[in-house]
């Protein structure tokens, strides 16, 4: 029976409190749903720390709780609370090794999700950390993806947001890399979007468009790889597309991918507008349309 | 018992005091060109809890802010470390890269300051609930206005922690009276939240006796009423007429202690600026 994603990191968070003294620090957390399910039923004598709806303070409590050594996974509910939850985090927990010598282990699950939820909850916020030195940011949307990054965290000293996105939470399907020989265009999506552009690359497909799909999970540090290079090149086209607002770090992306490829470089992400609560004033990451109507514009 | 706790208590003020004052002038020399930020004036607060922990023979975890150098040195940080890092040294205790305002001392526990304000209540108390060791955390009277330092002293309660915050109160944000800032007191909100809390003078005796009268496994706060010297940074006097309590120490027990330290002091910084 397959795994979905959600079960995964229930397993992930079970094992970090029970077999390595981890903590897992948010608000709300053994509230009905248990974060959409992505928490195993535990409590606080188990390190399931419930914390008070203080954002900013919370944000200290979890990098404390990383200086002692409990590498905590600081559960974030919606990405936008970032606001009040980052300061600490990236300007104590992310320097502290740099400047002091002291490493700050600590993971920030940090959730998206949209759709009426309105201009803080919605979307994937990302970018809000990518700027800053000392910080590793992951988005995992398969089960393997997210196992494989706890095995990295806990070999490694570093701070590390990942991206998480409820959107994901049901997939049971790991997301290989779509090739052709010579495409016509190479996307490089990132969280959600990871799996619209499938399905855009799919159906264009049936059009006689080979477009190839070379998903990010690896933000930052962000190295495209060989294949990434060698796809873009005879493409000469490329689009990264991302959950967030597109002036940050999916043209950042897009510039690393352009270097030494000569490739024509386009992004797709939030529109640089305010969502409203409602669809017909929402702001959402690309849809499947959008992207095959962006690649058919790009092409024609 | 008591004149013994003072003297010593005298000693490592004297040590903080004559670093400070060394430091004084190495910045009007100019031989410091970064923002410096002295704490002469405000020792006797570091320099008593240090003694009272010393003779318990416990070693907490301790969070500092800007002008933390005395509670570096009375904590027992080497001043030679804190030398170089005020001249931005490699091997300088904060790596060369925290200058005067984000020292540190991993010998002795003492973690360094990010520069933002306040940041330091909440991260000391998540560390006091990751690993439920005695910390201390030294804050201002301005930081201690931040809303993040208020939740934690809250959440510090209702897990029931052991921390203590010492606020050093001298009154002022750079020149910004606190009757200007706020009309409450920190240790008042502090009771609010069940938290064994005092407003003191910055008398050695008297914050030894508020201790001694809690109960070490919960949470404490103490606002101690103290006296900034010099300018909130760099080398300058505000007002000549400013209480000192070190007068006070040094007509008590003579000045050989401080001589001691003035001695130590030179030497370090003698040490530091020939290579």
């Amino acid at each position: 029976m397959s795994i979905a994603l959600r079960d995964t990191i229930k397993d992930t968070v079970r094992h970090h409190l029970t077999k390595e003294n981890g903590l897992a620090m948010g608000q709300c957390l053994t509230a009905v749903g248990w974060v959409g399910g992505t928490l195993p039923e535990l409590y606080e004598e188990d390190g399931m720390v419930e914390l008070s709806m203080a954002d900013v303070a919370g944000g200290g409590f979890a990098v404390g709780a990383a200086l002692a050594g409990r590498r905590p996974m600081y559960v974030i509910r919606y990405q936008g609370f970032n606001w009040f939850n980052a300061p600490m985090i990236i300007n104590y927990a992310a320097k502290s090794k740099e400047i002091w010598g002291v490493p700050c282990p600590m993971m920030v699950r940090s959730i998206a999700m949209e759709g009426g939820i309105g201009p803080v909850a919605g979307s994937s916020h990302h970018a809000l950390y990518y700027r800053m030195p000392g910080v590793k940011i992951v988005s995992p949307m398969t089960p393997y993806e997210y196992a494989n990054m706890y095995l990295e965290f806990m070999d490694s000293d570093d701070v590390l947001y990942v991206s998480e996105h409820r959107g994901a939470y049901g997939n049971t399907e790991e997301l290989p890399n779509i090739d052709y020989d010579i495409p016509d265009i190479v996307l490089f999506p990132i969280s959600i979007t990871r799996f619209a552009a499938v399905e855009a690359a799919k159906e264009l497909e049936k059009e006689g468009y080979r477009v190839a799909v070379h998903h990010i999970v690896n933000i930052k540090p962000f190295q495209p790889s060989e294949s990434d290079r060698n796809a873009l090149m005879r493409a000469r086209h490329g689009i990264v597309l991302d959950d967030d607002y597109v002036d940050g770090i999916a043209k950042s992306l897009a510039f690393d991918l352009c270097k030494g490829t000569a490739s024509e470089m386009h992004v797709m992400g939030l529109k640089d507008k305010s969502a409203g609560f409602y669809p017909q004033v929402d702001n959402l990451p690309p849809s499947k349309d959008e992207i095959i109507a962006k690649i058919k514009e790009i092409l024609k | 018992m008591e004149q013994n706790y003072k003297r010593e208590t005298f000693k490592r003020a004297s040590l903080c005091r004559n670093f400070e004052n060394e430091t004084y002038k190495q910045i009007q020399n100019k031989k410091l060109k970064l923002p410096v930020y002295l704490s002469a004036g405000q020792e006797y607060i570091a320099a008593s809890i240090a003694q009272y922990v010393e003779e318990l023979n416990i070693l907490p975890d301790i969070f500092i802010q800007h002008r933390g150098h005395s509670t570096y040195l009375s904590f027992g940080g080497d001043p030679v470390g804190l030398v170089k890092e005020l001249l931005g040294k490699k091997d300088g205790c904060a790596n060369g890269m925290g200058g005067s305002a984000s020292i540190q001392c991993r010998e002795k526990q003492i973690y360094g300051h990010d520069g933002l304000m306040g940041s330091h209540v909440p991260i000391s108390t998540g560390m006091c609930y990751g690993n439920k060791k005695l910390t201390l955390c030294f804050t201002g009277d301005a930081a201690g206005e931040e809303d993040y330092s208020l939740t934690a002293i809250g959440w510090a309660s209702t897990k029931n922690l052991p921390i203590w915050y010492i606020v050093e109160d001298n009154n002022l944000s750079i020149l910004t009276e606190k009757k200007v800032r706020r009309n409450w007191e920190l240790q008042d909100v502090a009771q609010s939240m069940n938290v064994s809390a005092s407003g003191l003078p910055d008398d050695p005796l008297m914050i030894w006796n508020f201790i001694e009268s809690h109960n070490m496994e919960k949470p404490m706060l103490l606002n101690v009423a103290t006296n900034r010297l010099f300018w909130h940074a760099g080398a300058g006097i505000d007002d000549p007429h400013t209480f000192d309590r070190h007068k006070i120490y040094i007509d008590k027990f003579g000045t050989d202690i401080v001589k001691e330290a003035e001695q130590r002091v030179k030497e370090a910084w003698s040490k530091c600026l020939s290579h």
